[in-house]
């Protein structure tokens, strides 16, 4: 009899060490998580528009149906990123999540200051061969670093009213996200 | 023989145990750095990289993107004040004002987070677009028969839930309570 309850006392401890590894382990062989959802319809290193986020379409749950969204499924292998987002009319934000949908880094308009969000994106290695040149590392490049060398940037544009949602939209397409092939040049 | 009768069972109640306990939580989240403000509940910490093993769990599970702390916020509710679970052939009210933020919107979602059709194509307001009284409070009615002012259609659902997102916020992983973030009251008025 003694030993049956130890079964299952011992069981139950099992349990909980099976519990424990199941939630750390779960996040990397999920099969239906965002980024498996969005890679089979995003290219890679270049901006896609999402499908919009309409019952029926809308290629992931929680998505916000007032916003036009789009997504640079990213490759940091070949290469840091350099992404520009010009700003819309009512608001804009870029998410950056890393190849297990960690939000890792987001901004939007007003923190970015400027009609255009200009961001490179690299890992951290990369950011360290950087020279350190005065004007490569001038304020006014923002520069972040990616946890990880695959991942997800989400950029988001309001469409206060249903009406607006075409220039929502618009403003996206006009967004660009591309692999610097060159060393980073100093501009102007 | 009885020995591996025993360290059966010892694996089996492990098994049903663990991932059971991993189901439960990855399908209804675990309170870790939960702000509750009324009905509503947020957790800000998802959208950082210091989020929590379960909510990394929930997330992957659902497929969702969190909300970048950067970007904003979301609050969901699935009750109303009271507690009662929200039941979309009831009559129900979002009513009051919301925390700062530049820009809000309010959202109807079914239980896994998907968007419900209706024919008006409503599927929640922006601060916008929403209709105000006098005071800036505003009241939304969020019924399956059409109602004048803001009205959410819930497609007759039976359990949904209602998603506010505040977009370029000051509220996150530091507020507490209503009183940093007023939230808006969320009362079933009646039910046919």
């Amino acid at each position: 009899m003694i030993r049956w309850v130890f079964a299952i006392i011992g069981g139950a401890l099992l349990g909980g060490v099976v519990h424990l590894v199941s939630v750390l382990v779960l996040p990397r062989v999920a099969t239906l998580d965002a980024y498996s959802r969005l890679a089979p319809i995003t290219k890679l290193n270049a901006v896609t528009a999402l499908p919009a986020a309409e019952p029926g379409t809308a290629p992931m749950p929680f998505m916000d149906p007032a916003f036009a969204s789009a997504a640079c499924r990213y490759d940091l292998s070949n290469g840091p990123i350099k992404l520009t987002v010009p700003v819309s009319q009512s608001y804009t934000s870029v998410s950056f999540y890393t190849r297990n949908d960690v939000a890792y880094y987001a901004i939007n308009d007003r923190s970015a200051g400027r009609r255009v969000i200009e961001l490179d994106l690299m890992t951290a290695a990369q950011h360290a061969e950087l020279p350190e040149d005065e004007e490569v590392t001038a304020a006014d490049r923002l520069i972040i670093d990616s946890p990880t060398s695959t991942g997800l940037i989400v950029l988001k544009a309001l469409a206060a009213e249903p009406g607006l949602m075409p220039q929502a939209q618009a403003s996206l397409a006009a967004a660009n996200c591309r692999v610097q092939t060159d060393a980073p040049q100093a501009k102007r | 023989m009885r020995l591996i009768l025993i360290t059966l069972v010892t694996l089996i109640v492990a098994t049903i145990v663990g991932l059971g306990a991993t189901w439960m939580t990855a399908t209804r989240g675990v309170n870790v750095g939960t702000i509750k403000i009324g009905a509503w509940t947020a957790r800000p910490k998802t959208g950082t990289s210091d989020i929590d093993p379960y909510s990394r769990a929930s997330v992957a599970r659902s497929g969702e993107l969190p909300v970048g702390t950067g970007d904003g916020v979301m609050f969901t509710a699935t009750t109303d004040d009271t507690g009662r679970l929200l039941d979309g052939r009831c009559d129900i009210v979002v009513k009051g004002v919301t925390p700062a933020a530049r820009f809000w919107t309010l959202t109807f979602y079914d239980p896994k987070g998907r968007l419900v059709a209706n024919t008006l194509q409503r599927y929640g307001f922006t601060s916008q677009e929403i209709v105000r009284g006098s005071d800036g409070g505003f009241e939304v009615r969020v019924t399956s028969r059409s109602r004048a002012g803001n009205w959410l259609p819930t497609g007759g659902l039976d359990r949904y839930m209602l998603a506010l997102r505040l977009y370029d916020t000051p509220v996150g992983v530091g507020t507490r309570t209503q009183k940093d973030a007023p939230m808006p009251s969320i009362v079933t008025v009646g039910c046919p």
